[in-house]
């Protein structure tokens, strides 16, 4: 029997972009995201990221990229 | 975003528009539709009138015809009139599109020609500095309605109905997916196709309106929208203050260019026989 | 050359001008006294595998032979005063990003409303300024049903030579009267077409002049993706807010028509060499104002005429020459005196009358009138 297989993303940010509208942290369902000191996005639970691209689609500046990790549990 | 560096034009990057401004991502769900389509970019036009959102003509790396104001209707028109197999979709604003632009919006409609207009909605005449357009809801606060605004609003996508356009779809930035859906079969219809994009201006309207931040302004558009088919089952006290979203109107009807052309091709067969 | 001989009106000429010179889109919308150039361009434009639009106000057909043309198909549009009003902000947009095309303003009398079957000749300032800015412009006006077949044609080369907006300033009287004319048939009209790119789509820079000052133009849909935008932009196309590029765009859409001034410059000198009274005239006013030189000369006076079928770029070289020796210019115009300012400007510091003979009654200024003002200054 094989593992079923759990997709997981790797979040890019291009910090010169980002312009700290705060609407990727709050999206994103597994809280993977949150404003650094210089108010920018940044990721701080990497491993939580399910690749659901939420934040990707929703950032009005194309600072986000996410690429998609698989990974078998 | 990959599809960025397929479709945008990156040396005009990062783009003008304010902190949370909603446009990046209605141009997002643009460029996702655009793909899934896999439109060609040369024979692709995008048309766009004045106004915050009308700029984004400029990123695209298609044919890009940024007009005058409220006009963006009738140069298009003329764009898909002389040269049918271009695709030609239309950005504008609320203001662009239904002030100004009003009666070109009602013909476009009327004429079914295929044109697929997006209207990013963001209740304000941004550019300008904040004030109000016929899409501002009554008693909203701008600059030029310093004591609320006393006008009603239209509801585009019922405008767009009753003057003709055979495909009329409405999201908003929270709902993305649902938005760059919307746009692909809008640009699918043969006619004219509306989409209204939802979209937050925090620094004009958000901030006139108390609406906190640009989080708190998506977060509202979740909170605010029903979808069509649940609206139906809804009573109108309830449905009071919400937005109705998703494909409102889709039907089918002779395209103005497919009967210019059918009349050319009839002209030319009588001249020949 | 094969020519067909046709009795036809100013109106009717000017659209067989334009199909003779390739013009294959017109948007319009009715308005006396040009509804029959769009009649008749809705007739005959589909036979032709062209289009033709109704649209739904002036600034709409502006709009949309600005679209047309930008896809590569010659366009025209047509109206009178009140719709060149409408016109003028898509106008300007025409001439800041150079798209080829032509508007034809049938004049009738105004302002506003005015006389909607009479002649004026009350826009050729709104054809020079009406749209806002610093920007050139190319007006012909043509004296006969024959010449507006003939400058219809003009214009639309013009336009596609220098890549600009073209206006005929067309009076009424000419727009309805009929005529005969010799029509070419289509293969011996000289058409002339905008110069294509010579370079690769990764290379290319829409505004970009040649060594006439004119940039090539790319047609949207042959590989070419540029940018179109009124707002003031660089060589790429895209906008700009530098003083520096701002003030070389604008110099320059100057400069590719002041260039060629003596190519645009259309006129006609008939016994001006001796005259000492010159009556400068356009439109119209030409057969009245030859009239009068005809019966003047009958009198024993020396008078000429001097006409122009170019309105602007104003052609005030050939009016320095013409009125060298002359003691008097007249100038008749069915306005309160628009090209006379021009005229005023020009003649100003020499030793020389500038008399108006204006007319804002719808009718046609007449010889005698003409001859009455002769008396005056003679």
């Amino acid at each position: 029997m094989t593992d079923k297989l759990k997709k997981k993303g790797l979040v890019h940010i291009k910090a010169e972009w980002c312009k700290g509208c705060g609407i990727c942290v709050h999206l994103c369902p597994k809280k993977v995201l949150a404003l650094d000191e210089m108010g920018k996005a940044k990721v701080v639970k990497p491993d939580d990221c399910s690749a659901c691209k939420i934040c990707e689609m929703h950032c009005p500046d194309f600072s986000i990229l996410v690429g998609e990790v698989q990974d078998a549990n | 975003m990959l599809l960025a560096q397929k479709y945008l034009r990156m040396n005009k990057m990062p783009h003008i528009w304010c902190p949370g401004c909603g446009n990046g991502i209605v141009l997002q769900a643009i460029i996702r539709a655009v793909d899934e389509l896999q439109l060609s970019k040369d024979n692709t036009v995008f048309v766009s009138g004045i106004g915050c959102s009308s700029r984004a003509s400029g990123y695209l790396d298609f044919n890009t015809l940024h007009t005058t104001h409220g006009r963006a209707l009738g140069f298009a028109t003329g764009v898909k009139v002389a040269k049918p197999k271009l695709n030609v979709i239309v950005i504008m604003g609320d203001g662009d599109a239904t002030a100004i632009g009003g009666n070109h919006f009602i013909h476009a409609a009327r004429r079914n020609i295929d044109l697929t207009a997006i209207v990013f909605n963001n209740s304000i005449y941004g550019m300008t500095g904040g004030q109000y357009s016929p899409l501002t809801p009554t008693g909203s606060m701008a600059t030029t309605c310093p004591y609320g605004n006393l006008e009603r609003n239209f509801d585009i996508a019922k405008l767009a109905i009753a003057a003709g356009a055979t495909y009329v779809g409405r999201s908003t930035t929270y709902h993305a997916k649902m938005l760059s859906n919307l746009i692909v079969k809008a640009v699918k219809n043969r006619g004219f196709s509306l989409v209204e994009a939802i979209t937050g201006c925090p620094i004009s309207y958000g901030r006139k309106n108390k609406m906190g931040s640009p989080v708190k302004m998506i977060q509202s558009q979740k909170d605010n929208s029903v979808m069509v088919k649940a609206a139906a089952k809804m009573q109108p006290e309830e449905l009071r203050g919400k937005t109705i979203i998703g494909e409102l109107h889709n039907q089918e009807a002779p395209e103005f260019c497919d009967q210019y052309e059918n009349l050319i091709s009839t002209l030319r067969e009588r001249r020949q026989s | 050359m094969p020519t067909k001989t046709r009795l036809i009106q100013g109106n009717e000429a000017c659209a067989e001008g334009a199909l003779a010179a390739g013009i294959r889109f017109f948007a319009g919308y009715p308005i006396t006294p040009s509804t029959e150039i769009a009649e008749i361009l809705a007739e005959k434009l589909p036979r032709y595998g062209g289009h033709f639009l109704q649209m739904e106000d002036e600034i709409a057909a502006m709009a949309a032979i600005i679209g047309a043309s930008l896809t590569g198909v010659k366009s025209l549009t047509a109206t009178s005063g009140p719709g060149f009003s409408l016109k003028q902000e898509n106008i300007g947009y025409a001439i800041m990003t150079e798209v080829p095309c032509v508007i034809v303003d049938v004049q009738r009398g105004g302002p506003s409303t005015g006389l909607p079957t009479s002649p004026s000749q009350g826009d050729v300032m709104q054809a020079r300024w009406g749209t806002h800015g610093a920007h050139p412009v190319i007006a012909l006006s043509p004296s006969s049903v024959q010449e507006t077949f003939d400058l219809t044609v003009k214009a639309v080369n013009f336009s596609e030579r220098f890549r600009t907006a073209v206006i005929i300033l067309l009076d009424e009287v000419i727009g309805h009267m009929r005529e005969s004319v010799e029509l070419p048939d289509h293969s011996e009209v000289k058409v002339v077409n905008r110069k294509a790119p010579t370079v690769p789509p990764g290379e290319y820079l829409p505004y970009k002049p040649d060594e006439n000052g004119v940039p090539p133009m790319a047609n949207f849909g042959e590989g070419y993706r540029y940018h179109v935008t009124g707002l003031s932009h660089d060589e790429s196309g895209f906008p700009t807010g530098s003083s520096k590029l701002t003030n070389e765009l604008i110099l320059r859409l100057h400069d590719k028509i002041e260039r060629y001034k003596d190519e645009i410059t259309i006129t006609e000198e008939y016994m001006v060499e001796d005259a000492d009274v010159i009556i400068f005239c356009y439109g119209c006013i030409t057969r009245p104002a030859r009239k009068a030189v005809k019966e003047a000369r009958a009198a024993g006076k020396k008078v000429g005429m001097l006409r122009t079928a170019t309105i602007w770029p104003f052609p005030d070289k050939v009016l320095l020459r013409a009125t060298k020796n002359a003691k008097a210019v007249i100038v008749p115009e069915m306005n309160m005196g628009q090209i006379l300012e021009e005229v005023q400007k020009h003649l100003g510091c020499k030793m020389i009358k500038v008399e108006p003979v204006d007319k804002v009654d719808g009718e046609l200024i007449t010889p005698a009138e003409i001859l009455a003002k002769v008396e005056e200054v003679l």
